[in-house]
């Protein structure tokens, strides 16, 4: 087990090296930059240095003057350190402003995460027991359209309802007008309303697969042998399906679920943008937009490591919860 | 499609044979053709699954709908996809302000004054009757031109004086052309002869003619001024209100009317609404002009079903063209998508060994390679360079292809190292089948399934993610549509709040499409899959 993890750990560090340097290429060779609009705006002021001069000045500020392949080992020298630079479009260290913009992102995750599981799970259970009835085709269409809307479609139908019509949200922002005259209490529950409408898009969006998931599962182990061997000995129908089925769905269910963990620090970037939460993914978008590159580098690669770190935790999760499983 | 159609007849003749069968068990057992159980082909199976899941087939409809919609509705439709409409637009601007005097003013001459202190006196004297008063130590005496009701003129001295010291009266004299002031004597011998009902009076060697409307006509035949209670001021910069025009708006108001219209010398004739202000005790004048404008976020109508967009396009042919993006853009990528997903992942699965072990390691970090955010910055790059929106499109297809392959080539590889091991495998390898017979006759054929399933899936999630790039505003571009760009007006909240017809049905078009594939893929796995039983 240990020589599996050791083994793939490696290999993701190979793969991360190879997608951050993509990464690297892709950023550099973009056209225009963020750096020659600031050349561009100092050489405007009267008895400044010329364009060119100002350009060579940033570029080699930023670390901007090297070529792709020794800019780019300098980059991962200083990066494997914990130093991703300063943001250009915040003008903090790139970490800094990490670490400010990602918790939030995490709670607004990690409350839709939970929200899904308790919905999905037992609607995806029915679904799949009652097979071809007509909860479950409700089921799977609810779900189906749930997983086809696209989120800023149903993220303006709620601002239209909800903000618009009944008043009872901030059309975006994770705070209010009056934030500032609020208690604590008061506060928390200030920055909890304005988080309401984000979380219930993260959840509709995302519901519908995991229903999907745990409803095909589900019918595999409903069509197992055991199963017909509990039934034949004449264990009751709610034994066979929450005592013996259930158990045995849940090992592709945690497998998934733990692989989705590292994924809830990336932040969502179009549901965050859409409300103005300032969020990792908000941030981030604002970043890439502006051409801001040592942030969009350094949450790109991010966003690399947080796909890696997920498939490996469920490969983990599935030799861990299945002991059928044996890997080498 | 012939073959297809003669499997659903197939199916369609087995059934009946079936029912027949039903109910000539009883009778005989007789083996004629008709009552001979038809075998189904594999592929006429899966059709006949496919069919009678109901579900799908309301996707399958939808989607049938859609590509009419699109396709068709482009050609159908009378308007183009970039067509701007117009219409007039008549909008009131403040024009003129006219005020009635109830109240004397004073006319002051050149050289003196007549201040305020002494105005009150004035108006005392006037009251109680007295012939002079005295302010500031200053002693005035007036005389009285005309006494009927609003037309009264006082013309006050210092007494012991010959010329006036001011006039007081409740009209005022402009000059009719140009907005200079009339010098103080002339105004003193318009109002002193019109107050004596005179029609001429001379004024510094001229002679002029004054009519009952209160107008000054020099010997030439022009207006030179213009007496009444009445001052107009016009509000509107660099606009010269005529004498004419002032006296039909006089009359206008004296009848009561709220609306007159008035052909100045040029022959332009606009139509001016007057309005009582309350505030001022008097009227404001607003001119409705009319200009040509972009019929932008009309509402639904007869000539527009949809209304009419920012840009005063019509919405509903912008959808069925934006339609026709989103699919066409969905397809041109699963497409890309496949052909380097079935390539790579069948060459890494059927071969295996290093070259797997390399081509997966390419996969993995594609996979990792977060392409939302990579889209986003080209889309930002490519906003910086200003890329023509038509090569857009087609760098946006290409890297949608580019990104998002690697599942599939995931899914193709597993498919194809299951296979691999089947027994029908080893069989065919036993009996000395060639190696790209065995590649195209067994291992991609049970390949397929999987992969229409999981390109239809595609589609979907395609379309998805190109409308969410095009509203974000870095997908497809003006002057061309997508139902993505179409929702992206959305942004502004007034448009959010006060116009459904904008974006409200570009979502449910990209919602139902997407849907409908999902459905349809839906439905073909479990048509696809052996084991379902119905």
């Amino acid at each position: 087990m240990r020589k599996y993890i050791v083994k793939r750990l490696l290999i993701s560090v190979v793969i991360l090296f190879f997608v951050a340097f993509i990464i690297y290429v892709l950023m550099r060779c973009l056209p225009t930059s963020y750096l020659e609009r600031i050349a561009q705006e100092k050489s405007m002021q009267p008895g400044s240095k010329t364009f060119d001069e100002w350009m060579a000045q940033l570029s080699a500020t930023y670390g901007m003057d090297k070529g792709i392949v020794p800019g780019f080992f300098s980059w991962c020298g200083r990066a494997i350190r914990g130093d991703f630079g300063d943001s250009w479009r915040w003008t903090v260290p790139v970490t800094e402003k990490f670490a400010d913009s990602v918790w939030i992102s995490f709670v607004m995750g990690f409350i839709a995460f939970i929200l899904q599981i308790i919905i999905a799970i037992p609607l995806g259970i029915i679904a799949a027991t009652k097979q071809y009835t007509k909860v479950d085709y409700t089921i799977t269409i609810i779900a189906l359209a749930c997983f086809s809307f696209p989120t800023f479609f149903f993220a303006s139908l709620l601002k239209l309802v909800f903000s618009i019509h009944l008043h009872m949200f901030d059309l975006g922002g994770l705070i209010g007008r009056n934030y500032e005259q609020l208690d604590a209490v008061g506060k928390f529950l200030d920055k909890a309303n304005h988080l309401v409408m984000p979380i219930v898009t993260l959840v509709v969006i995302s519901v519908g697969s995991l229903m999907r998931y745990t409803r095909t599962n589900m019918l595999e182990v409903l069509n197992a042998d055991y199963i017909r061997t509990a039934r034949a000995k004449g264990l009751s129908e709610n034994k066979v399906i929450y005592h013996h089925a259930f158990r045995n769905t849940l090992i592709p269910l945690v497998t998934m679920l733990g692989g989705s963990l590292p994924g809830l620090f990336a932040g969502a970037l179009i549901t965050e943008t859409l409300y103005s939460i300032p969020g990792i993914g908000f941030v981030s978008f604002q970043s890439m937009v502006a051409g801001d590159i040592p942030f969009s580098m350094f949450y790109l690669v991010f966003m690399a490591i947080l796909t890696l770190l997920g498939n490996l935790i469920s490969d983990i999760l599935y030799a861990v919860v299945d002991p059928r499983v044996r890997i080498a | 499609m012939a073959e297809e159609k003669n499997s659903m007849q197939d199916a369609v003749d087995e059934a009946l044979a079936q029912d027949a069968q039903a109910m000539s068990d009883t009778e005989d057992y007789s083996l004629n053709d008709d009552r001979r159980v038809k075998t189904l082909s594999p592929t006429a199976l899966v059709i006949k699954r496919f069919f009678r899941n109901r579900v799908a087939m309301v996707g399958l409809f939808i989607l049938i709908f859609m590509f009419l919609f699109s396709f068709l509705g482009g050609v159908l439709s009378p308007y183009g996809e970039s067509q701007l409409f117009y219409r007039t637009d008549s909008q009131n601007k403040q024009f003129a302000a006219v005020v009635e005097n109830k109240d004397l003013r004073y006319i002051e001459a050149e050289n003196n004054s007549f201040p305020s202190v002494a105005r009150a006196k004035f108006t005392l004297a006037l009251k109680s009757e007295d012939a002079t008063f005295e302010s500031s130590g200053v002693t005035y005496r007036f005389e009285t031109l005309g006494d009927q009701a609003g037309e009264e003129v006082y013309v006050i001295y210092v007494d012991g004086e010959s010329t006036p010291n001011a006039i007081a009266t409740y009209k005022t004299v402009s000059n009719s052309v140009s907005n200079d002031k009339i010098p103080f004597d002339f105004q003193h011998a318009i109002l002193a002869a019109q107050a004596a009902g005179q029609d001429s009076l001379e004024y510094e060697g001229a002679t002029y003619t004054l009519d009952e409307s209160g107008s000054v006509v020099d010997s030439s035949g022009n207006e030179v001024a213009y007496a009444s209670r009445y001052s107009i001021r016009a509000l509107m910069g660099d606009v010269f209100l005529s004498r004419t025009f002032k006296e039909q708006l006089v009359d206008a108001i004296e009848r009561g009317s709220t609306e007159f219209v008035f052909t100045d010398a040029e022959g332009v004739t606009a139509e001016y609404v007057i309005t009582r202000d309350t505030t001022t005790s008097g009227w404001s004048v607003l001119q409705s002009t009319s200009t040509r404008v972009f019929d932008t976020y009309s509402s639904p109508s007869a000539a527009h079903w949809l209304g009419t967009d920012r840009n005063g396009m019509d919405m509903l042919t912008r959808l069925m063209y934006g339609g026709r993006v989103s699919l066409y853009i969905g397809f041109v990528v699963v497409i890309i998508e496949s052909i380097i997903g079935v390539i790579l992942g069948g060459i890494s699965g059927y071969f295996g060994g290093w070259v797997d072990n390399l081509i997966m390691r390419i996969v993995d970090v594609f996979y990792c390679i977060p392409s939302m955010p990579v889209i986003i910055i080209l889309g930002a790059a490519m906003d910086a360079m200003r890329v023509d929106p038509q090569i857009r499109m087609l760098y946006l297809m290409l890297l949608l292809g580019l990104l998002g392959w690697a599942p599939l080539a995931r899914l193709v590889r597993g498919q194809i190292l299951s296979l691999r091991e089947q027994e029908f495998m080893v069989a065919a390898e036993a009996t000395g089948v060639r190696a790209s017979r065995r590649i195209i006759k067994h291992l991609i054929p049970n390949a397929i399934p999987q992969l229409i399933v999981s390109m239809t899936m595609g589609l979907g999630s395609t379309i998805i993610i190109e409308a969410t790039l095009s509203f974000l505003g870095l997908g497809v571009k003006f002057p061309f549509a997508s139902w993505g760009n179409i929702i992206n007006d959305v942004n502004d909240t007034f448009v959010l709040t006060n116009y459904w017809f904008i974006w409200i049905p570009a979502g449910i078009c990209l919602l139902s499409t997407v849907l409908a594939f999902n459905l349809v893929g839906d439905g073909l796995r479990d048509a696809f899959d052996p084991k379902m039983k119905r």
